[in-house]
This record gives structure tokens, C-alpha cells and sequence, in this order.
């Protein structure tokens, strides 16, 4: 699946680093990195993740 | 009896009210299996959109400049594909439930059967009940109400919040932003402190005076003038604008003759059925449901992330039981979510897990309550066991670890 964060607009909560550790981490400097295809298998996680972040900075593209 | 639409074959569910927990609720209607028709039905002529902003970025201009329909813009959800069939009909209240002949009764008469009826219909806004009147009294709940405020908050304009707890001490730190004289009034000895104790409350009212907001506290309004608000001492804050953020009210008025437990919000069960009615669930806001994690005690609770953990347990409960199954197999059982919310306040993002609002004690395990900028950490403990922790000006990737703290398996009741 292909996962895309609007950098601009995220403002690094972490909401989606814990509904989906698989693919959202927050760094030691704080802020997000993320992969953007993570596996199939992700799904349900990563989906959560763009529910739960709060300014709606997560779109799934597939 | 009107026209009566929206039986159909596979069975319909009406969704009351098109906020975040409705569209939550559609969303998780279909994921959980339920394919026949759905139709949410919203007062506000919008489809649903994110609050938080309407205190923070939206409300200090920094997204959705112009009016209402740019406001709204900026802030709307998107939604997802799987509830393409789903009928909204905003600018639709309803009125009045029947639920021993299932259906609900809209504004303009109309008449909707329902199989299921999902309760989503939220909060608004409690009103300061003083007399006297004041020419610009603003509350805070919608986007036009937003706006609204918005285009108040000048340079030098002097606003009044009444009421210190999140949204009003938001308000606050925004109007301030924009240049104005804030004066917040609250009856508590500190704000936020029902939620987060008179420590972390204080040590937060320092963070707001040290850019320039003032408060009255341990205070009340007791008259409105019209350039002015008279407090219970009897002294007068002066106010070209007065934001009555006093708490909230639940729209339960609709349900009213059914024989629901309405006394705050609908009262449900672990499973968010409205208690003894079959077919009828409630989500958001306005649900008042118990928490295994803490006791037994039903409570409404009022964070962004209930809409959406409350909408994925109830939607299993009303498609299991629109199929014929039993609902406490189907889903998480028991219910027991996490709570989460944050506050930003002049750049200070707090964080919660947990309930800290339920501890009888607290803890300070990070930095200093004088600096609450540089980060704060505190634990809040029930009869020994930590609840609920709150975090202010601390970095999201060190997080994890605190909520973990709060996260672990329920008590037993
Ligand atoms: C200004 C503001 C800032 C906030 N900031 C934060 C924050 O920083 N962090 C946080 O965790 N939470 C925050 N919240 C709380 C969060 O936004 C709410 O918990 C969330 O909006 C609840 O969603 P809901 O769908 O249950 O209720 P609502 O959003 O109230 O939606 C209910 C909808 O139902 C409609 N309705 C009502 N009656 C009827 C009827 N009879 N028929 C049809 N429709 C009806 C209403 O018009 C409304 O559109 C904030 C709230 C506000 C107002
Ligand atoms: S939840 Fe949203 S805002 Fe927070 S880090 Fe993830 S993408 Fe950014």
C-alpha cells in the first residue's frame, strides 16, 4: 500500500506512531519519519493511523 | 402518519448526527460487515469537520482564512471509499424517536424507518446564565461560530473567557496571540484543574500569565454590563467581547418519551447499547458508557478520541444484532479504550493517556512546575495504581514509554 504524510501540515503528535509502529516512528529530534509503502499486512494498522491523527496528515493512496 | 421512507429489504440504519462520531460510526459500520443502507442525518448544513482547530489554527487564522465555507474547508474530514453509499442529509435535525415503532421524525416532517439507529448527536454548548446583556457574547462549538470570534479577535479588543478549562484556556492563549487583553474567570482555585489538580493547573496558569493572560480565579460572573462583566466580588473586568466557555450540554432532547436514561448523555452499556434498547447505540460525546479500565461508573468523555473507539465497539454491536447474533461476541469485549486528548497553549502541547482526572493522587516524575515549557511530566495514581499521566512540552518520541505506564490491563472491578 502507498502511504503519504502532508509534512507540512503534520505537527508530529505521534498519534499514528503508536496505532501503527510498523510504518510511523517519531524520532529523537522528534519528529516523524515514516515508510511509505509499508506491507499489506499493515493495513488495519496503518488505516487506524490515518483515523487517529489529529490534522488528518495521513492519506492512504491504495 | 407522512410519507415513510428508508425501510428497505436489507434493513436501514439512521445515524443521528453527522460530526466526527458519525462519520466515524458509518465508516465502521461497513467495516464491521454491515452492508445494507445507511443514511446520517446532521443538523449543522456541513459535512462533518474536525473541532480542535476551531480553538487553535483556525481560530488564529493560520488555516481557513474567509468565511464559513473556507473555514469549513479547511477543517472537513476526509472520507473513505467504503462508505460511498452511504446518504448524508445534512441540514436535517431530527426532532423526535419513536423507537418502539422505529422511527425518527426530522424538522420538516419527514418520517425515516430505522432498523438501527446510531445516537451521535454530541454537545453543545452551555450558556452563562447571568442577567444583563453584552453586545458580543460568543460560544465555541461550530465553524461558523468560530469564525465569528475570529473576526473579533483584534488588537487591543478586550476579551473575556469565562470558564478556565481546555477550550476556554486555548481561547485564551489564541486571543492573546492576536493581541488581545485576556481576562479568563474561573470559579476553581486553578484552570484545567478538575482534569489536571491544582499543581499541574497552577503551574499552567504560569505559563499563560508569564504571555500576558490575566485571571480571576476562584471567581464567578455574576451580571453582564454592556462594555463590561461584574464578578461575584462585585469588581467589573471590562470586555468588548465576553466567550462563555462554561462547559456543555448533551442533545438528548430528540430521545426524550422513550424511557432512556438521558440524566448526561445516553447511558450504555459496556457493549455502547442504550441500556435495555436493542437496536439502539450510542458514540462520541454524547455517549455516557463505563470503562473496565477504571470502575464500573458509566461517564461521558469528552476527547477527540472517543468518536472513534466508541464507533468501532458499537458498530460490531448493532451489525452483530442486525444480523441476529450476539453482540458480545462480536468486537472487543470488554470495552476498555485508552482515553487520549491534548491541548495546545502558546506553543505548549500537553498530552494525556489515561484518566488523570479519576486519580486521588499525583506525581511529578519529570521536570520543573515553574518551567512548564521546558517539560513536565506527572502520574496520576488510584488507590495506588497509576491512571491517567499528562505530559506538557514533551517530545512525542518519548511518549510511548508513559502511555505504556496507563495502558496496562484493566483492574478487575
Ligand atoms: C473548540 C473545540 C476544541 C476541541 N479541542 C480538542 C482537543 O484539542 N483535543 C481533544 O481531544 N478534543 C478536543 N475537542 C473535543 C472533540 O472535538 C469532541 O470530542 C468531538 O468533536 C466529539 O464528536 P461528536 O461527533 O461526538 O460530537 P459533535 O462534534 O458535537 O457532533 C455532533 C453533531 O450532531 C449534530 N446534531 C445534534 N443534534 C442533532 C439532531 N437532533 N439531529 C441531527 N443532528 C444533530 C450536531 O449539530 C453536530 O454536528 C474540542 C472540541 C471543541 C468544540
Ligand atoms: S499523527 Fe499526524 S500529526 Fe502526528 S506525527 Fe503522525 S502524521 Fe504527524
Amino acid at each position: 500500500m502507498r502511504v503519504v504524510v502532508d509534512l507540512a501540515t503534520c505537527q508530529d503528535h505521534g498519534q499514528c506512531a503508536i496505532a501503527a509502529p510498523e510504518a510511523f516512528r517519531i524520532n529523537d529530534a522528534g519528529a516523524l519519519e515514516y515508510d511509505g509503502s509499508p506491507g499489506e499486512e499493515h493495513r488495519e494498522h496503518v488505516e487506524e493511523a490515518a483515523d487517529v491523527c489529529p490534522v488528518q496528515a495521513i492519506t492512504i493512496e491504495d | 402518519m407522512t410519507a415513510m421512507t428508508g425501510r428497505s429489504a436489507g434493513g436501514h440504519v439512521v445515524i443521528a448526527g453527522a460530526g466526527m462520531a458519525g462519520l466515524r460510526a458509518a465508516e465502521r459500520l461497513r467495516a464491521a460487515g454491515w452492508d445494507g443502507a445507511v443514511t446520517v442525518f446532521g443538523a449543522e448544513p456541513h459535512l462533518p469537520y474536525n473541532r480542535p482547530p476551531l480553538s487553535k489554527e483556525l481560530l488564529a487564522g493560520a488555516v481557513g482564512a474567509g468565511g464559513v465555507r473556507e473555514a469549513h474547508a479547511a477543517t472537513a474530514f476526509r472520507r473513505r471509499a467504503n462508505i460511498d453509499d452511504v446518504v448524508w442529509e445534512p441540514g436535517a435535525r431530527i426532532v423526535r424517536a419513536c423507537l418502539a415503532a422505529g422511527t425518527v421524525t426530522l424538522e420538516d416532517g419527514r418520517e425515516v424507518g430505522c432498523d438501527g439507529l446510531v445516537v451521535a448527536t454530541g454537545l453543545r454548548p452551555r450558556r452563562l446564565r447571568a442577567p444583563g446583556t453584552h453586545p458580543a457574547r460568543h460560544v465555541l462549538r461550530t465553524v461558523e461560530d468560530a469564525v465569528a470570534l475570529r473576526d473579533r479577535l483584534r488588537p487591543g479588543a478586550r476579551a473575556v473567557v469565562v470558564g478556565g478549562g481546555f477550550v476556554g484556556c486555548e481561547v485564551a492563549a489564541t486571543a492573546r496571540g492576536a493581541g488581545c487583553e485576556v481576562t479568563v474567570v474561573e470559579p476553581m482555585p486553578e484552570p484545567m484543574g478538575l482534569v489536571l489538580g491544582p499543581e499541574l493547573g497552577r503551574s499552567l496558569r504560569r505559563h499563560h500569565e508569564e504571555r500576558g493572560v490575566r485571571f480571576r480565579v476562584g471567581r464567578t460572573v455574576t451580571e453582564l454590563a454592556p462594555d463590561a462583566v461584574v464578578l461575584d466580588d462585585g469588581s467589573e473586568e471590562p470586555a468588548d467581547l465576553v466567550v462563555e466557555s462554561i462547559g456543555s450540554l448533551p442533545n438528548v432532547e430528540w430521545l426524550d418519551g422513550n424511557g432512556l436514561d438521558l440524566s448526561d448523555g445516553v447511558l450504555c452499556d459496556g457493549l455502547l447499547r442504550a441500556e435495555g434498547r436493542p437496536g439502539v447505540v450510542a458514540v462520541g460525546d454524547v455517549a455516557r458508557f463505563p470503562n473496565p479500565r477504571y470502575d464500573g461508573v458509566p461517564r461521558r468523555v469528552e476527547h477527540w478520541c472517543v468518536p472513534a473507539d466508541t464507533a468501532r465497539r458499537a458498530a460490531a454491536t448493532l451489525a452483530a444484532q442486525l444480523r441476529g447474533e450476539d453482540p458480545a461476541a462480536a468486537g472487543d469485549a470488554p470495552f476498555a479504550p485508552v482515553p487520549s486528548f491534548w491541548s495546545d497553549q502558546f506553543g505548549l502541547r500537553v498530552q494525556s493517556f489515561g484518566a488523570p482526572g479519576l486519580g486521588d493522587r499525583c506525581e511529578l516524575v519529570e521536570g520543573d512546575l515553574r518551567r512548564a515549557a521546558s517539560g513536565i511530566a506527572m502520574v496520576y495514581h488510584r488507590d495506588g495504581r497509576p491512571v491517567g499521566v499528562v505530559l506538557a512540552g514533551i517530545p512525542a518520541s518519548r511518549h510511548r514509554p508513559y502511555r505504556d505506564l496507563v495502558a496496562g490491563a484493566p483492574a478487575p472491578v
